[in-house]
């Protein structure tokens, strides 16, 4: 039977998709969805009330910290602060993308921090040690963190030891021998005049290039809307207002426009800082619009549903453990650039936890399922502005981790308390 | 339209069947699980598949659904004869099978879903496609499901049910197999997908509905089939048995702890003297169903 004969016969009174006034999907008489504007808005709040607290607390948290942080001292608000805040964001921020990834399907890395190092310390050889070409140190890099991916997959998926043990372990090993590759010294410096320092200090956009990148941001996200309502209203389904896609482009233009042009009344947007909101879109359209997102989500959500829909479980696993190998060897090479040298503590510190609570910070939820991309760019940022702004106080590392460990408390606590709002309204 | 005086199966009947199952024989090490099971389903009707526990229907569901395969004995779909070795072979042939656990994704909308693992456009998901065919779907169903874009976690036991067996059509299957499709359900809403039941049954499927519960198998099924202790104890069809007369068969004696209360219970109605029950009931979960 095809479902469009059957649909008129079972029930004869839903008009037919394409002819009727209501949408398909709007005819339901309890849905209490308006349309238009005002429509969203309720929505909106709703989903709000509902425990979907989506990415906007955090941001409106964002805000608050970056108000007290400039009464507390006003060059934080500064221009060349700002500039040099984004650039610092990069390199762990793109580590947290990582962390995303295996928190999705609920699972940890703990050796994001070590992997990173491992590779700062690889890049270094190959590049400076070994002369070899900058892109093959590089794909060297990455390489080291997709097998590294791959073996936890594998201790994973075959084993069946807990990813938290396996990294745990890797975290101590790659420690070691980032450690015994940098010897004797413990330290590599990187050539202040190569690429990959001058990207990472240097390379700033261009005032005019910037401007067009907005815009082809701005008209990006309208043209998409405007496309996906078209197919939808073609298609017989309800589609969001024209006014508020026009009016969210608009905002995203002025808004990103008017930070890019204080920026620019400085050194403007660095390059490495583009680099990375480019790999949080690219890891956003993986997520939300591929197949592989899909059963990324799936698998975080319920593995046996997941299994039993067909999904190689296996393979999902292992390629978000990959993938945050990968992101993490990729950070420890903007790390390395952005300080022109690998060395012993490359990675150490504070950057495993930071990874991890940014991802943490900007929403994605610690049991699996829940989360996206854009949580590593809006955590990454709340981190380095308490961090930052500390700094500027004269404010020692010991009172950066304990403002930072009690940001994170909050965020967690309320990833709690949002998770609780939506089991109390069904929303599990 | 539909069969309810379908003759009880021989294994000569008519190549009407969708699939017909002839001397199903499937053991686990020393245990019968079942031995010589007939079965046939038509086109369009409701076949239920009752029996205590360990009677081996979750067995025979399995051995459909490519979970197990059977040790010896024929299973016809559409007059072949054919193997059915792994979940993927039941699927291809058109054999959907809904588990009790409805294995859904909680955190994942109903198209989501609904086309979890076999979701249009690999790298490119079809968003707009994938929406109208669900709603197609619902529709087909005529199930109460607000929007396809909200997440399963929201929905009641009944609505979730619903996505299951909507998710069960989507490959056209021919047969579709519910496995206690209401078990953990309330009044209305094992109303409402025994509703479901009865639109896959206008729509022309085969449906085998395993249940515990007398009232919804006299309800929805036009055939009942009892298992007992591996074995066909009795084909009938629902319009002239009773529920004395198929939990008998259940149990597998006319004269039985349950038929001898009901017996007590109408002589105690007829001369209003208390009888005493001879023993405490076999606790089967038909038992329950049928004495409620
Ligand atoms: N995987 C298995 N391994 C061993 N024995 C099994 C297995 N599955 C079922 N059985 C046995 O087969 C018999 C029938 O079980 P089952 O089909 O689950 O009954 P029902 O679903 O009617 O309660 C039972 O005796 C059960 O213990
Ligand atoms: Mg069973």
């Amino acid at each position: 039977m095809s479902g469009s004969t059957t649909q008129t016969t079972t029930t004869p009174t839903a008009p037919s998709a394409a002819g009727s006034a209501v949408p398909t999907d709007l005819q339901d008489e309890r849905l209490r969805q308006g349309t238009g504007l005002k429509g969203a808005l309720s929505t909106f709040v709703g989903n709000l009330r509902q425990g979907e607290l989506g990415i906007l607390p955090i941001i409106l948290g964002l805000v608050v910290i970056a108000l007290v942080l400039q009464a507390l001292n006003p060059i934080f608000l500064a221009a060349p602060n700002l500039v040099n805040l984004l650039l610092e964001s990069a390199a762990v921020g793109t580590i947290a993308l990582g962390i995303i990834c295996v928190l999705l399907v609920a699972q940890i890395d703990l050796s994001v921090g070590s992997v990173s190092g491992l590779s700062a310390a690889i890049v270094a050889v190959l590049f400076v040690e070994r002369g070899l070409p900058l892109g093959i140190a590089i794909a060297g890099c990455l390489l080291t963190g997709v097998v590294i991916g791959g073996l936890y997959g594998l201790a994973f998926n075959r084993v069946g030891v807990p990813s938290f043990v396996v990294s745990v372990a890797g975290l101590l090993g790659f420690l070691g021998l980032q450690v015994y590759l940098l010897q004797p010294q413990g330290s590599i410096n990187l050539p202040f005049d190569s690429p990959l320092v001058y990207f990472a200090q240097q390379a700033f956009v261009p005032p005019l290039l910037s401007y067009v990148l907005v815009a082809a941001l701005a008209a990006g996200l309208f043209l998409t809307g405007l496309a996906n309502a078209r197919r939808r209203r073609a298609a017989g389904l309800s589609a969001g207002s024209l006014t508020s896609l026009a009016l969210r482009s608009l905002a995203l233009l002025v808004g990103v426009g008017l930070f890019v042009a204080y920026l620019n009344t400085a050194r403007g947007v660095g390059w490495m800082f583009v680099f990375f909101v480019g790999l949080v879109l690219g890891l956003h359209y993986m997520l939300t619009r591929t197949k592989w997102g899909r059963s990324v989500f799936a698998v975080g959500g319920n593995v046996e549903a997941a299994r039993r829909a067909g999904i190689n479980v296996r393979w999902i696993y292992t390629s978000t453990f990959m993938l945050c190998s990968t992101f993490a060897a990729m950070g420890g090479i903007l790390q390395t650039a952005r300080l022109a040298a690998a060395n012993n503590s490359t990675g150490g510190g504070d950057v495993n936890l930071n990874a991890i609570a940014a991802a943490v910070i900007g929403g994605t939820s610690l049991f699996g399922g829940r989360g996206t991309a854009f949580a590593a760019l809006v955590g990454i940022l709340v981190i380095q502005t308490i961090s930052n702004g500390l700094t500027l106080l004269n404010l020692d590392s010991s009172f950066r981790f304990m403002v930072t460990g009690a940001v994170l408390l909050l965020a967690v606590a309320l990833d709690s308390v949002a998770r609780r709002s939506r089991t109390s309204s069904g929303r599990g | 339209m539909t069969m309810t005086d379908a003759p009880a199966p021989s294994p000569t009947s008519s190549t009407r069947e969708v699939l017909s199952l002839r001397g199903i024989t499937k053991s686990f090490g020393a245990v019968a699980a079942l031995s010589g099971i007939d079965l046939d389903v038509l086109p369009g009707e409701v076949v239920a598949v009752v029996g205590d526990n360990g009677a081996g229907k979750s067995t025979l569901v399995k051995v459909l659904a490519g979970v197990h395969r059977a040790d010896s004995g024929t299973i016809t779909f559409e007059g072949r004869e054919v193997t059915i070795a792994t979940p993927a072979d039941a699927q291809h042939l058109g054999i959907a099978t809904v588990y009790q656990d409805l294995a859904l994704c909680e955190n994942l909308t109903v198209v989501e879903n609904l086309f979890l693992g076999q979701e249009k456009g690999r790298m490119r998901l079809d968003e707009v496609a994938m929406e109208v065919r669900a709603w197609e779907l619902v529709r087909q169903l005529s199930a109460k499901i607000p929007t396809v874009r909200i997440p399963v976690a929201a929905l009641s036991g009944g609505q979730r049910q619903t996505v299951a067996i909507a998710r069960s059509l989507l490959g056209d299957p021919k047969v579709i197999i519910l496995d206690e499709p209401t078990a953990a359900l309330g009044v209305a809403q094992t109303a409402e997908v025994l509703n479901l039941v009865e639109r896959l049954r206008e729509s022309g499927h085969g449906v085998i509905m395993i249940s515990h519960n007398m009232e919804d198998v006299r309800a929805v099924a036009d055939r009942v089939v009892v298992l007992r202790l591996g074995r066909n104890n009795g084909v009938f069809a629902v319009k002239d048995v009773t529920s004395e007369e198929i939990i008998a068969a259940i149990t597998g004696a006319t004269d039985n702890v349950v038929t001898k209360r009901s017996a007590a219970r109408a002589s105690r109605a007829a001369d209003g003297a208390p009888v005493e029950v001879a023993a405490a009931p076999a606790t089967t979960d038909a038992v329950g169903g049928a004495t409620r």
